[in-house]
């Protein structure tokens, strides 16, 4: 009776080491892999940390090559740029239409970009409205949406200013495509 | 429960997870308690020892090296002018990428100590006998694979120490009969060292050898668990199974692995912070050297610690040539290995086995040993005391080094001769050890610099850091200076030490803080200007300049106080290198003006030189109007003939930018102006200091 309840303690005795090795084993495991995980997390999230920084003004062109009669006209946007560690002088960085209302000084800027999925949007001469070339969305010479049409919103119009010997310049921003209202990305 | 050896099972991981629906369910499709069963219930006889738990470390970091590799991964860009800048950004830029490298450089050191261990231990406790002799050699094709990504991963930041290094390690595959040239184009990736090279090597390093790597490293396991541990004899304790007693072993021996990896990575900020200073996260870890480039010599140049025993073992065949080096890095080596790979056979017999153990310990003592004398060659310096050697040093160059001469002058006594060629040669080493720890310490300073510039708000030109470091007058200045410049001209702070030492042995004008006040305080010093920091050693000694200064410029009547501080405090301005000197606004105008006006004066210094419109004709003295600015010092570099300068009267100076015929410019027009910047002081310096930037002003 006491030999079996004996054998029985020591036994007990011996799972509850084995239990309590398990333990440390799991948890000295876990503490030697955590540094790696964590630095390669750390890294591996840091584009989050990056952003294209506050949008500023920046010199597009002259009132004067902008035509008088209302036609849109596609102009470069030039700019300095940073490429995670390139920095780049006064290079391409997207591009906008520019278009004066007939017979004013009134300029509206209009982004290239489609607010559907991001593609370049085209303007058509021919047939007097910009087009998309990705999925076909159709837009005014005003940027206004033709129905029906894949893409959520108006083409994305930006802030600019004429000054008074006629420089041109746009505020630079990209949105975020896809949804109907305009959201700046950060 | 209870398995053969009569040992209760330990609670396994089913029980933690207890026997709910989820478990069952996918149990039942995929079998998994069966599969960690045996994974985690291996016998191991004789209990858990500590010897055993080197494998599983080896494990452990080549994980790490996975985990931290394929992140690193998705920063890196392997080519010739994106390798350094894509680990740069890395190590400064990216949040914790300093820490991500660090742990994947120093886990790899981690991991050939480790090999070493395991190697040891397998030999030592005779686990390599029948029926493991194929595991093995399986393990001797994973160490290879892990010295070769050790390799070929020391190349990849593109720095000059891998570069240099690898350079090395190239040519001598090279030497192997035959196909060696050809193996080494096609490591290389061509005839030269450029982007393929980065391609292939980043191809190797992260595909070919780590896949390779996971295959013989599946072989090694399965064969290890078919055949089993091999106990270490006698057994003295009871079995024990793998888990947890074992695991609990390799745990803390992983946990270990890893605080000593940290420590390593941890160290230089446990140091700023005892010194008080600020903790750069750049800083730890794996350094970054200055961007490779293959037309500045680095002197440096060493491979990683790990492959300094091979390094020194090539000296000792060095004067055999190209046999000594084929001999040194691919006979012996290859040799060695193959005694390795026989081992399992040797061991058959109990005194094959005892060699087997001496073989191993040799090597690795041999490894050790040779490691131990790199380290005390390359070192020397720190502890030798270089002026117990006056007398050998002056003695030879009085001699001039001749051999006969030496002989005589030690009496043509033989005894005395081997002394002398015995302090000779230590004398030789504490200056090859000098020379090896200058140049240490220069590229400390190329790579902190080369930091430096790449962190510009500008950032790195497209062209890469190589070109910005290139364009950089204080990388360049020096070096050029030191080519070009230095057999005549001193560059050294007056107030130095040895200043007077230095200027003695130039034959012109120390050219330290040229166009400053300081410089222009000593010029117009009837103390000064005739000595050798000024003309003392020029053809110009006796020149109207040395004796106007001594003269007429002391005459107290003729130069007030006042007049020779405009004179002086103009010329400054002329350099455009006036600096806080008090005076400001209307203030600073109206002692220009002054001194403009005495520096003209046709009876004063406009006597002889050309300066504002005082009509004085060019080619007698040098044209004061720019006098010491950027375009006047390229002036007289590129041809100090030049009717501005000494038309008639140059004193041997070169003229550097003005080709003979069909020649080349003896300094390009870029390089001219690089020396020029750079005597002004005039290079980028970062606006906030904290980056804690350890370039000086003034090398
Ligand atoms: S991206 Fe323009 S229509 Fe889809």
């Amino acid at each position: 009776m006491t030999e079996q309840l004996s054998e029985d303690s020591a036994e007990q005795e011996t799972r509850r080491r084995s239990f309590l090795a398990g333990v440390v084993a799991v948890l000295c495991g876990g503490l030697a892999t955590l540094p790696p995980v964590v630095a390669a997390v750390w890294a591996f999230l840091d584009p989050l940390q990056r952003s294209s920084g506050a949008a500023t003004f920046l010199p597009l062109t002259d009132l004067t090559n902008v035509p008088a009669d209302g036609q849109p006209r596609q102009f470069p946007v030039i700019a300095d740029r940073v490429d995670a560690w390139t920095g780049y002088q006064a290079e391409p960085i997207g591009a906008v239409y520019v278009k004066r209302d007939e017979g004013t000084e009134r300029v509206e800027v209009l982004s290239a970009t489609c607010p559907h999925a991001g593609c370049f949007v085209e303007l058509d001469n021919a047939a007097g409205c910009f087009r998309c070339p990705c999925h076909n969305s159709s837009f005014t010479l005003d940027g206004g949406i033709v129905a029906p049409s894949p893409s959520p919103r108006s083409m994305d119009s930006l802030e600019c200013e004429v000054s008074k010997a006629g420089a041109v310049s746009v505020k630079w921003q990209n949105f975020y495509t896809g949804i109907e209202d305009k959201v700046a990305r950060k | 429960m209870r398995d053969a050896s009569g040992h209760s099972e330990s609670p396994g991981l089913d029980e933690v997870a207890g026997g709910s629906w989820i478990s069952n369910w996918l149990d039942s499709r995929t079998g998994y308690r069966a599969l960690v069963r045996s994974a985690l219930y291996e016998r191991v006889p004789g209990g858990a020892r500590w010897r055993y738990v080197w494998g599983s470390t080896l494990v452990f970091a080549f994980m790490t090296q996975v985990i931290t590799g394929l992140v690193l991964w998705a920063s890196y860009s392997a080519s010739a002018q994106t390798a350094w800048e894509s680990v740069y950004y890395i190590q400064y830029e990216m949040t914790g990428g300093w820490l991500l490298r660090g742990l994947h450089h120093v886990m790899a050191q981690a991991m050939v100590v480790l090999l070493a261990l395991h190697v040891m231990q397998v030999v030592i406790d005779g686990a390599y006998r029948a029926p493991r002799e194929v595991n093995f050699w399986l393990g001797l094709v994973l160490m290879m694979l892990v010295l070769g990504m050790a390799l070929t991963g020391y190349l990849l930041p593109w720095d000059q120490k891998g570069y240099w290094a690898t350079r090395v390690a190239t040519n001598l595959a090279g030497l192997v009969p035959l196909v060696g040239p050809s193996i080494q184009q096609l490591v290389v990736g061509g005839p030269d060292y450029g982007h393929h090279t980065l391609t292939r090597f980043f191809a190797l390093h992260a595909g070919f050898l780590p896949a390779t790597l996971v295959i013989f490293l599946v072989l090694h396991l399965t064969l290890f668990r078919k055949h089993g541990l091999h106990a270490k004899q006698p057994i003295t304790k009871p079995d024990a199974m793998f888990w947890p007693d074992q695991v609990l072993k390799d745990a803390v021996a992983m946990l270990a692995v890893m605080a000593v990896v940290l420590g390593v990575i941890l160290m230089p900020a446990l140091r700023a912070i005892l010194a008080g200073e600020p903790i750069v996260p750049g800083h730890l870890g794996a350094e970054l050297g200055a961007p490779a480039d293959p037309s500045e010599p680095y002197a440096a140049a060493r491979p990683e610690w790990y492959f300094l025993f091979l390094f020194q073992f090539l000296k000792v065949f060095e004067g055999w040539g190209a046999t000594g080096e084929f001999l040194g890095a691919i006979v012996v080596p290859g040799a060695t290995l193959g005694i390795m790979f026989l081992m399992p056979i040797f061991g058959q017999w109990k005194l094959g086995h005892r060699f087997n153990i001496v073989f191993t310990i040799a090597i690795l003592a041999g490894a050790g040993l040779l490691t131990a004398m790199a380290l005390h060659e390359d070192y020397y310096a720190l502890w030798a005391d270089r002026s117990a050697f006056a007398d050998v040093e002056k003695l030879i160059e009085s001699t001039g080094g001749d051999d006969e001469k030496i002989f005589a002058a030690l009496g043509h006594d033989k005894e005395k001769l081997n002394v002398f060629t015995n302090r000779r040669e230590k004398l030789e080493a504490i200056r090859r050890s000098e020379a090896f720890l200058a140049a240490v310490k220069q590229a400390a300073r190329d790579s902190s610099r080369a930091v430096e510039l790449a962190g510009r708000p500008e950032k790195i030109p497209s062209t890469g850091a190589l070109s910005l470091v290139r364009s950089d007058p204080l990388s360049q200045g020096p070096k050029l200076f030191a080519q070009h410049c230095q057999s005549c001209h001193a560059h050294i702070d007056p107030t130095a030490e040895n200043a007077e030492e230095v200027f003695a042995k130039s034959s012109a004008a120390n050219l330290f803080e040229f166009g400053r006040e300081s410089w222009v305080r000593g010029l117009l010093d009837p103390k000064r200007v005739g000595g050798a920091a000024y003309f003392g050693n020029t053809a110009h000694k006796e020149g109207d300049m040395v004796s106007f200064v001594c003269e007429d410029f002391t005459d107290e009547d003729e130069w007030k106080q006042d007049d020779k501080e405009a004179v002086i405090f103009t010329l400054v301005a002329e350099s455009g290198l006036l600096q806080g000197t008090g005076k400001k606004g209307t203030g600073r105008k109206k002692v220009i003006k002054r001194g403009q006006g005495l520096i003209a004066d046709t009876d004063r210094c406009g006597s002889c030189h050309p300066y504002r419109d005082n009509e004085t004709e060019l080619g007698y003295a040098p044209d004061l109007n720019g006098w010491g600015s950027e375009e006047w010092l390229v002036g007289i570099i590129t041809d100090p003939t030049h009717q501005r300068f000494y038309p008639d009267t140059n004193d041997r100076m070169p003229r550097f930018g003005v080709a003979s015929e069909g020649g080349l410019q003896a300094l390009s027009n870029k390089q001219i102006k690089l020396v020029s910047q750079w005597l002004r002081g005039s290079w980028y310096r970062p606006a906030v200091h904290s980056q804690a930037s350890s370039v000086r002003d003034h090398p």
